[in-house]
């Protein structure tokens, strides 16, 4: 009797948190696809009509679509790389014995609360800046011709502010799992003779195995969503060189005011977002359960 | 044994890190630098001494009313934490004592809710804003961000709440405590810490949040993500000024957020890393 009570007293305490998410899952999902079946232009919004498949293929053959969808994948790639690789080299360095560990923790982590605007915007005016930004200082101190990145390199350009904001998540995590590394079990690879590189193939990595799958994931959902540093930055351009899909999308909905074709891109890229989060469940799935 | 460690090498490794460390932390510093500098200086070309003006944050207070979108991001970050924590706290709290088969699944699930790209509800969401009049209103953007950050306050709370004993439970019912007193005397001290970082992390994450705050938001409502976000075209030199907002904009969350590094780790891996 007792814990049929506490049953259903569960079930209430949980109800209004799983109600929640459910019609926020649901509804805004419906009116998505239903929307992306129709013509609708919020310029003309008394012409709504039944569309089929017609927003689909409309987005579908604008060239600016794959070009959006290869660069969605560039951008996520490259910023994983540069964070993965540079938060294990970092982690490894704080980790060593050093004098002002803590100050050196606090300004490696400071990047990830800069709010993504703000980073952007420091990046765009003041170090990538062809005319005065630090990095034009520098080329020209160095004698060379400054580099006018946004215009030249613009989603390589997107790629290292993004990478800025995110190195301190993989850095501060994998430094967390490199300091649950029982320092015994190093001490007695250093004893058996291992050098530094065998100890870290051997030993480090594949302690930090679950730690790298955890930044992965992570940084995987979020940077799929990139948007704000598009938009303060390069705007999707020159042409579409930095349009990612989301930036698409909100292109195509809200600067083009067409609802249908927004929506027809919304519902691929969640149909992305699934193949992605299905994908690197399988890949990750074995290495979080352990 | 501790490892014996050269004084040589230590210093070596000190200035490795340190530089390292002060490359990466340069762009913050450098916009605090220019924030400092009047107009001119600030495109002089590379300086890192400034003739030390305050006035940028005075003319950036005067002149666009920095004080407004400021509250904005108080109100929002605050009112939608508390949102979600009272929606979270009875859930983690069941999900954590009172484990079903299913609980693992539904946690997953809110997981999944969170995989969900924003964009992809942006139409609906922005068409059921405008009928209901929400947009550019702090009540709707409380309400968007409350969802969007609710499976992850859950998480956050189940894994600490998963880590108060239950024997504790037991026991105060061997003692004869009611529910209600269980609840006041025994789980909540025990679950205060818990709720504090899940509340840090998370007015973090909503202080920061930058596209639902872009999109739903043109004076009234716009948080200082908006706010920033609207000097993209620059209409003459206002770097300065720029940095100046830009600094009182990220100050208080990076002094927040270096005060939260750990639960940082634990709640953006929901418990996997801690």
């Amino acid at each position: 009797m007792a814990t049929q009570n506490t049953k259903t007293l569960a079930r209430l305490m949980m109800a209004p948190a799983v109600i929640v998410l459910l019609v926020w899952m649901v509804v805004p999902l419906a009116m998505t696809l239903w929307y992306s079946f129709q013509n609708y232009n919020l310029l003309t919004p008394q012409n709504v009509s039944f569309a089929g498949f017609f927003n689909y293929i409309y987005f579908y053959t604008d060239p600016a679509f794959f070009q959006s969808i290869w660069n969605t994948l560039v951008l996520v790639l490259g910023v994983l790389l540069i964070t993965v690789v540079g938060g294990i080299a970092i982690a490894l360095l704080i980790d060593q014995p050093i004098f002002g560990q803590g100050i050196v923790r606090i300004l490696v982590i400071s990047p990830f609360f800069v709010m993504p605007p703000v980073a952007a915007l420091i990046w765009k005016n003041m170090i990538m800046h062809p005319g005065y930004g630090v990095l034009a200082d520098l080329a020209r101190f160095l004698g060379f011709q400054p580099i006018d990145w946004f215009a030249q390199f613009p989603l390589f350009s997107i790629i290292i502010i993004v990478a800025w904001q995110w190195l301190p998540f993989a850095t501060l995590i994998l430094l967390t799992a490199l300091q649950s590394l029982d320092s015994e079990q190093k001490e007695a690879a250093e004893m058996d003779g291992a050098n530094a590189f065998n100890r870290f193939i051997y030993l480090t990595l594949p302690h930090l195995s679950r730690a790298i799958t955890v930044v992965i994931l992570i940084q995987t959902i979020f940077l799929l969503g990139i948007y704000a540093e598009i938009l303060v930055t390069t705007n999707g351009g020159p042409g579409y060189a930095s349009t990612n899909l989301t930036f698409l999308i909100y292109r195509t909905a809200r600067l083009g005011y067409d609802v249908g074709g927004g929506a027809a891109g919304g519902i691929i890229a969640v149909v992305l977002a699934n193949f992605v989060a299905i994908f690197l469940m399988r890949a990750v799935g074995r290495n979080l359960d352990r | 044994m501790a490892r014996t460690v050269s004084r040589g090498s230590k210093i070596g490794w000190t200035i490795a890190a340190w530089l390292v460390a002060l490359l990466i932390f340069f762009p913050i510093l450098y916009a605090f630098i220019t924030s400092l500098k009047t107009e001119p200086e600030a495109i002089a070309g590379f300086s890192l001494i400034p003739s030390g003006t305050f006035e940028n944050y005075v003319t950036v207070q005067t002149q666009r009313d920095y004080f407004k979108p400021f509250m904005n991001s108080v109100v929002l970050s605050i009112g939608s934490t508390i949102l979600a924590l009272l929606f979270a706290i009875p859930a983690a709290w069941s999900m954590a004592f009172s484990p079903t088969k299913r609980t693992k699944d539904i946690l997953m699930w809110m997981l999944s809710t969170k995989m969900m790209p924003a964009v992809a509800v942006l139409i609906p969401i922005f068409i059921l804003f405008r009928n209901f009049g929400l947009l550019d209103t702090r009540i709707g953007l409380t309400v968007m961000l409350t969802l969007i950050n609710l499976p992850i306050v859950v998480w956050m709370l189940y894994t600490y709440f998963r880590e108060i004993p239950g024997e504790i439970l037991e026991a105060a019912r061997m003692d004869g405590a009611s529910l209600w007193k269980e609840i006041v005397y025994v789980l909540t001290p025990m679950a205060v810490p818990g709720i504090a970082s899940t509340l840090l992390l998370n007015i973090i994450l909503a202080w920061n949040e930058a596209f639902w705050t872009i999109q739903l938001t043109t004076t009234n409502a716009a948080p200082l993500t908006a706010f920033i976000a609207s000097f993209s075209s620059p209409q003459g030199l206002f770097w300065a000024k720029l940095s100046a907002a830009s600094t009182m904009a990220i100050a208080p969350i990076l002094i927040l957020g270096w005060f939260s590094q750990k639960q940082l780790v634990r709640g953006l891996t929901f418990g996997a890393v801690k």
